[in-house]
């Protein structure tokens, strides 16, 4: 294999799991512009959608595409209970106190899991065999096909939803100025409602595409997560291109930075990514949103 | 400090020397230490989210690396115990300035994540490094602490290192609060925009508190490291920052004698309910969840002011609540 596609090779493992970052990332973005609040959770939809598509495909042995559909509903319900249930519910409006309830609620899941699927490491066949594509030389696995097709639809249908549908340009309202949204009529809480259930539907898309790659547990959403978010301010925090961008790239660091330097430090790279740009660009490479306070 | 804090130090002091008079089993010293290095973490950590209105979720790297800088100089090297416990304390301090600055001066929660991915490029330092660090299986072999002929090394005589130094650590908080930072730092708390009116540098003053916080840790962990004289990377995992802020959640942002009973509660209970232990990811996230969207001012203060409403004749009642009749 010479060095060309060795770096191919890279590449394209450094962009299926950068996908998977996106789908977090968009998932951060989406409630961070309804809601003002770093859902720490978010990590955890992406565990839960692993695990309940193991559980519905693997042990129920419901058709693939029923499953799929099952877990994204159902992972998209925990979202919206954890919406309805302590943050609606939480007797300060704090964004302070309101993050720390998405920790609280996320280490419960985890703990949840732990009791429910064990600690054992679970996994799941790949969507359609595991025979690679050769494309210049660089193995391609089919999964990865499909996580870069299913992927774009994701973004493409998002994209479309939020110029195109009324219920999309609530959402943009909302994100834009929550009082003048309410002036206007629009239903915010309900607004609120709908993010947290479209962010546990993408947390949960990422899950059930990732899980044949590197199998799942009870904790790895906690990592899954902060990759996510770091993705999320590499491009930019609270934008949609953004997220897609961060994601890709920080996808493809973390693995170049595998292969070429080594594979021991591989986790360390994406915290390394988000605090430089913490430090030297906090905005991001597409935000344009002013950081600073007041 | 004010009257009132003078008289419960005095009898919190009097009951904690004579307590292991009356514990004969070295296992509840050994759980009161550890509780001890806990309250000195939890106070530190509290003051950073009570007054700075941030939360930290790195406590656990620098908790860690105090006892492992501590454990690599005296062990590897060979520096003497106190002065290396000060130098931990420096270059922890040092680091968390630096993680301070860019992130205390955002809008949002950054600081959360970043310290979070701090937290755990350390925990992956620990792993990976392991011709320094020991690896996974951990660094064993560290001295215990001495002063002269006396060697801190039962839990007996540590109890009487450890929290004549919690002890220590809480005069210092309560001073810290009465002073001219401690009413910046409730001027801050209160109103961000009016603090920074009334000439406070709010941004110098929430990474002070931080590194401050983080200089705590580190004097906890150094002192863990040398009572238990063996560490591993699991103990400074994110699971412990998830332990010490709910334990300042339980106790109450802001409220000192809160930590004290947070830190208490939540070290001594596992000890004692072993469902708790075994499932206590789950009980500290239900914890930190039921605690928060009922009594976000704390379970501690939450249960003093239903105290305090049930007795109205024997507290003053403040101004809002002769307002409220």
């Amino acid at each position: 294999m010479n060095v060309f596609t060795q770096l191919l090779q890279f590449l394209f493992s450094g962009l299926t799991t950068g996908s998977i970052y996106a789908l977090i990332a968009i998932g951060f973005s989406i409630i961070q512009n309804a809601t003002g609040i770093v859902n720490f959770a978010q990590g955890e939809f992406v565990m839960l959608g692993g695990m309940f598509m193991i559980t519905f495909f693997g042990f129920l042995k419901l058709p693939m595409v029923l499953a799929f559909f099952l877990t994204v509903a159902s992972v998209a319900l925990v979202g919206c209970l954890l919406e309805r249930g302590p943050i609606r519910h939480s007797r300060s409006k704090e964004v302070l106190i309101l993050v720390m309830i998405t920790i609280g609620a996320s280490i419960f899941m985890k703990g949840l899991s732990m009791m429910v699927w064990g600690k054992d490491t679970l996994t799941l066949p790949s969507f359609s065999g595991d025979t690679p594509t050769i494309i210049f030389g660089a193995a391609v696995m089919p999964q990865s096909l499909w996580i870069f097709g299913i992927t774009i639809v994701i973004v493409v249908a998002l994209h479309l939803f939020f110029k195109r549908s009324l219920l999309g340009k609530a959402l943009r309202a909302v994100a834009a100025n929550r009082k003048t949204a309410m002036l206007a009529g629009i239903p915010v809480h309900r607004m609120v409602l709908f993010s947290f259930g479209l962010s546990g539907a993408l947390g949960a898309v990422g899950g059930i595409l990732i899980t044949p790659i590197t199998t799942t547990s009870f904790n790895v959403g906690l990592i899954l997560g902060l990759k996510g978010f770091s993705a999320a301010i590499l491009g930019g925090y609270g934008s949609m291109p953004g997220a897609i961008v961060g994601g890709l790239l920080l996808g493809v660091l973390e693995s170049f930075s595998a292969g070429l330097i080594s594979s021991q430090f591989k986790n360390a790279v994406a915290f390394l990514v988000l605090l430089l740009v913490l430090f030297f660009k906090p905005s991001g490479l597409f935000g344009t949103k002013h950081l600073r306070r007041v | 400090m004010n009257r009132q804090n003078k008289i419960y130090l005095c009898a919190f002091t009097i009951i904690v020397l004579l307590i292991p008079t009356l514990v004969s089993s070295n296992y509840y010293l050994m759980v009161l230490n550890i509780a001890a290095l806990n309250i000195i973490v939890v106070v530190g950590l509290n003051l950073f989210v009570g007054y700075a209105g941030q939360i930290s979720l790195g406590h656990a790297a620098f908790y860690g690396m105090g006892a492992y800088i501590s454990a690599i100089l005296t062990t590897t090297i060979g520096l003497p115990a106190w002065p290396t416990i000060i130098l931990a304390m420096v270059i922890t301090g040092l680091v968390a300035y630096v993680i301070g600055i860019p992130t205390l001066k955002l809008e949002g929660h950054y600081l959360v994540m970043a310290t979070l991915g701090f937290s755990i490029i350390i925990n992956i330092l620990m792993v990976q490094l392991d011709g320094l660090t020991g690896g996974p299986s951990g660094f064993p072999g560290i001295s215990h602490l001495g002063i002269g002929p006396i060697v801190f090394a039962t839990d007996f005589t540590f109890y009487y290192l450890v929290w004549p130094i919690c002890v220590g650590i809480l005069i210092l908080s309560f001073n810290l609060i009465r002073s001219r930072i401690g009413r910046a730092m409730a001027a801050l708390s209160s109103n961000e925009i009016a603090a920074g009116c009334a000439g406070i540098d709010t941004d110098a003053l929430k990474i002070q508190i931080f590194v401050l916080s983080a200089v705590l840790g580190s004097l906890a962990g150094s002192l863990y490291a040398h009572y238990v004289t063996f560490i591993s990377p699991e103990t400074f995992s994110f699971f412990y920052s998830i332990q010490v802020i709910t334990m300042v959640i339980i106790g109450g942002m802001g409220s000192i004698w809160g930590s004290v009973f947070g830190a208490l509660l939540l070290t001594i209970l596992p000890q004692i309910l072993h469902v708790v232990e075994a499932y206590s990811v789950l009980t500290y996230g239900g914890i930190l969840m039921v605690v928060l969207v009922f009594f976000p001012q704390g379970l501690f203060p939450g249960l003093v002011e239903a105290y305090r409403k049930r007795r109205p004749a024997a507290m003053p009642l403040s101004v809002k609540e002769v307002r409220q009749g």
